[in-house]
Formats: C-alpha cells, sequence, structure tokens
C-alpha cells in the first residue's frame, strides 16, 4: 500500500539548523534524498516528487504539463488548506494556470519592469535615508527587522499602490498569519478575509472618488475595473497578493542578508564602497545564497511527464526546491559558499517559468539601495545578540529572522 | 537575411531578465511591459550575453542565432 510506503519517506519541509539560518537543508536532511528526483513525506499526509536539481527545476517550473491551481485535489499542501469560496479565492492569480493567469499578470507586467521602477528609485531612496534617520537618532541598540527591514519595503510597496502605511500593523499581522504553514487553517482564513475586505474598502472608496488616484490600485480601476476588463474581486484577488509579496520577501531578505554580511567585514566594506554594479552583484549572490522561499515551489503535474530522468505521472505532487537548485554545484561552483565575487545571476531565487516574482526588479532596486546606504552610514554596525540564538520564522512559507539586535 | 535575436511577444510574461541582462537589445513596451527586439542583429553583442538572455527567460520567449564562425 502507497500509505505504508509513505510512512518511511523523508518528512518535507525540510528545516534550517536553529544555530544556522544559512543552510536550507542540513547534511543529515540531503542524506535521505535518494536522488535528484525523489519522494518526501509531507506533514498533511501524502508525499510529493521533490526536484532539486538547478536544470529540473528550470525544466519544471517552464514546463506547463504543471499546475500550480492550490485546490487541486492531490495537489502537495503544507498544511490543510483553508475552507475556500470562489469570493476569497478570486485574483489569486499566482494559483492560476494558462490563459487565466497570463490575463491578470499582464496588466501588472509594465507597472514592474525596469524602467519604471527606475523611476521610483529616488523614493526608495527617502524611504531608506528616512528610517536611517530614524534609527540614529533613536540610538543604539535597535531591532533592525522592525525598525528597518520590515518598514523599508512596506512603504515602497504602500506607496506603489496606494495602501495607507498607517495600517502597517494590521496588514502586516494577516500577512504573516497567511504565509505561516504552522497556523491553524481558520486562523489563515480569518486573516485572509480580513485583509480582502481592508483592501476591498480601500478600493471602493477609490473607485467612489472622482478620481482613483496615480497610483497602482487607481490605475487599475480606471484602465481595467471601470473599462469592464476586470471584476473588483479580481483585483481585490491581486492587491492581496502584491502587498504581501511586496513587503515580506524584501523584508526578510534584508535581515537575512544582514546577518551574513556581518560576518564578512570585507564584503561589508565592498557594500559600502562599491558602485552600482558591484552592489548588485554581491545582491545577485544574496538572493541564491539566502533564497528565503526555502519550502519550494508546489506543483501538481497535469498530464505525464519526464523530470531529471523520472516520470512523474498525471495527477502526481511535485515541488520544486529552490534552495538546493540554487546550491547545485554543476551551475553554481562550491555552491554551499557565499561567494560574492560569483556570477549568481542564474539563480532560481524568484523562481522560473510563467510565474517568475513579477516584482523582482524591486526588489533588487529596494535590497541594492537598502543594503548599500546601511553600510554607508552605519559602518560599524554589529549584531548585539548571540547570532546562533535568533529568533526565526522558522514555519514561514518565508524564511527570515524575527528579530536582529543590532547596535553602533 | 533573418534577425539573429527573435523574441516571442505571445510568450513573454515580461519578468525583463533580457532587459537586465542586455539593455543594449531588449527592452519592454510602455503598454503592456512585453519585450521588444531594439537591436535584432545585436552586432558586437557578446555571444555569452545573448545565451544568458535565453537561458534566463523565464517563459522561454528569446531565440538567437549562434554567430556566423
Amino acid at each position: 500500500m502507497a500509505d505504508v510506503l509513505t510512512d518511511r519517506l523523508p518528512l518535507f519541509p525540510f528545516r534550517s539548523p536553529d544555530d544556522d539560518p544559512f543552510t536550507p537543508v542540513t547534511a543529515a536532511d540531503r542524506r535521505t534524498l535518494d536522488g535528484p528526483v525523489t519522494r518526501v513525506r509531507l506533514p498533511t499526509g501524502g508525499w510529493t516528487w521533490l526536484v532539486t536539481r538547478h536544470a529540473d527545476v528550470k525544466q519544471m517550473l517552464r514546463s506547463d504539463a504543471f499546475s500550480a491551481d492550490m485546490s487541486r485535489p492531490g495537489f502537495p499542501l503544507l498544511r490543510p488548506l483553508p475552507p475556500q469560496t470562489e469570493r476569497n479565492s478570486q485574483g489569486t492569480f499566482i494559483r492560476m494556470d494558462g490563459q487565466a493567469h497570463l490575463r491578470l499578470r499582464k496588466m501588472l507586467t509594465a507597472e514592474f519592469m525596469i524602467k519604471n521602477v527606475r523611476r521610483i528609485e529616488p523614493l526608495i531612496g527617502t524611504v531608506v535615508d528616512d528610517a536611517l534617520d530614524a534609527l540614529q537618532e533613536a540610538g543604539p541598540p535597535a531591532d533592525l527587522v522592525a525598525t528597518f527591514a520590515l518598514p523599508v519595503p512596506s512603504l515602497v510597496i504602500c506607496h506603489l499602490l496606494g495602501v495607507p502605511y498607517a495600517d502597517h500593523a494590521f496588514f502586516q499581522q494577516c500577512s504573516s498569519v497567511m504565509l505561516d504553514e504552522g497556523a491553524d487553517p481558520l486562523r489563515v482564513r480569518d486573516a485572509a478575509t480580513g485583509l480582502r475586505a481592508y483592501l476591498g474598502g480601500l478600493i471602493e472608496s477609490k473607485r467612489a472618488a472622482p478620481e482613483p488616484g496615480d497610483d497602482l490600485l487607481g490605475r487599475l480601476i480606471s484602465e481595467r475595473v471601470r473599462t469592464g476588463e476586470l471584476e473588483v474581486g479580481e483585483l481585490v484577488g491581486m492587491a492581496v497578493l502584491l502587498l504581501i509579496a511586496g513587503h515580506e520577501t524584501t523584508a526578510n531578505m534584508i535581515g537575512l542578508s544582514v546577518l551574513l554580511l556581518l560576518r564578512r567585514p570585507d564584503v561589508w566594506q565592498r557594500l559600502a564602497t562599491g558602485d552600482d554594479e558591484t552592489v548588485d552583484g554581491i545582491v545577485e549572490e544574496l538572493l541564491r545564497y539566502l533564497t528565503i522561499v526555502r519550502t519550494g515551489l508546489p506543483r501538481q503535474a497535469v498530464r505525464d511527464v519526464e523530470i531529471g530522468g523520472r516520470l512523474i505521472r498525471a495527477g502526481e505532487p511535485a515541488t520544486a526546491l529552490l534552495s538546493l537548485a540554487n546550491r547545485d554545484d554543476d551551475v553554481f561552483g562550491d555552491g554551499a559558499q557565499f561567494d560574492p565575487y560569483r556570477q549568481a545571476h542564474q539563480h532560481l531565487a524568484f523562481g522560473f517559468g510563467v510565474h517568475q516574482c513579477i516584482g523582482q526588479p524591486l526588489a533588487r532596486a529596494e535590497l541594492r539601495i537598502a543594503l548599500a546606504r546601511l553600510a554607508r552610514r552605519l559602518p560599524g554596525l554589529r549584531v548585539a545578540a548571540d547570532p546562533a540564538h535568533l529568533p526565526k520564522r522558522d514555519l514561514s512559507i518565508v524564511y527570515g529572522l524575527a528579530e536582529l539586535p543590532v547596535t553602533w | 537575411m533573418s534577425p539573429r535575436v527573435r523574441a516571442d511577444r505571445e510568450v513573454c510574461i515580461g519578468a525583463g531578465n533580457c532587459v537586465m541582462t542586455l539593455p543594449q537589445v531588449f527592452d519592454q513596451d510602455d503598454d503592456e511591459g512585453l519585450v521588444v527586439v531594439t537591436d535584432p542583429d545585436a552586432q558586437g553583442q557578446p555571444d555569452e550575453l545573448l545565451q544568458r538572455a535565453v537561458m534566463m527567460c523565464p517563459a522561454g520567449a528569446i531565440t538567437v542565432e549562434s554567430s556566423p564562425p
């Protein structure tokens, strides 16, 4: 029986050791994998094919043989699905396939393209400088997550979307519950419903105004909702995705990056003194090495497909493990080492295929500006706690530090 | 002669990796944010960067003919 066999499979997701947030999969866990495409057990029961090589992950995520629709029976889940209704999943294009996904995504591509992100770089710079001013004014010690890593991307995405930052405590709480694999499904449902209601109300008030406003939500209202191309419920779902993805990911990257960089004074120095190109190179290597989406990208085969020499049958679940693909020695020599001089551009930290992160130019700009200015302003920054015992967001779909006490 | 660099806008998802890799050859249009090949002959552009643009495209929208020997 399949269930008897499933019991013997290694349990996924793997966890970083408590004292080492830079090891996404321990050597002991890696030894339990009997090949680059192998079955692992899921906490919700059942199993998934775990795909770990760079080339195989790229092939899998680019293939239309896989669905990203979590509501399909047999989809690999890390926690039980909260009760869904059509209404509360409307617009969640990250979980859609084919034309339905492309239709919504394509309404956003121009907003996040490099040249438009370049136009908002001065705004990012101001947000970063203001946060650094406040940090210096308050003086050491400080929790860098609460005072810098989280507010900077939150302020930026609020400004872009047209969401009042004053409400940040509410939406940050909702998004952290929604990303928590350990959270009770009913709490997840309540957080999702609450965030939809909040953004729904905001969108309604923008719609009622004579001018919906010169921000992303305002533009989508005038250009897509008023023309009948987009339903309000769809816009609400898109707003939820963008708000969550827009601050959680960059915030966790900043926190973990600073912890790593403070162990490497040579790189910290380069960050402070280097030109944009140098800093971009360091940021790419941080993205590769830290790969904060550590529980991988879940999919389900919709037809038979071969990945890495394994036949994955229609209906079978599969998970692309970005963190191991990003340490594949065939692509990144000595991949377990952080090397700011390496060519890391082929990393898959933003995923791959049609769902690849739409906000990656924004994330890159935020990381470049935030890290370089932090290193310039506070060259003597150091961790003010035992680095081996920092609180982690261990059960979050986006891995990171819950706190980073620092002094200077 | 057919152009050396081609991009399929039907397949493109506007992730912008090509523009990041080779802004001299690729751009995104203002309306849809989808790929535009601004220099299809890509004369003088290093093969390495052209191949990188192909490999990094998450949607497989870009094709580059190898340069003549």
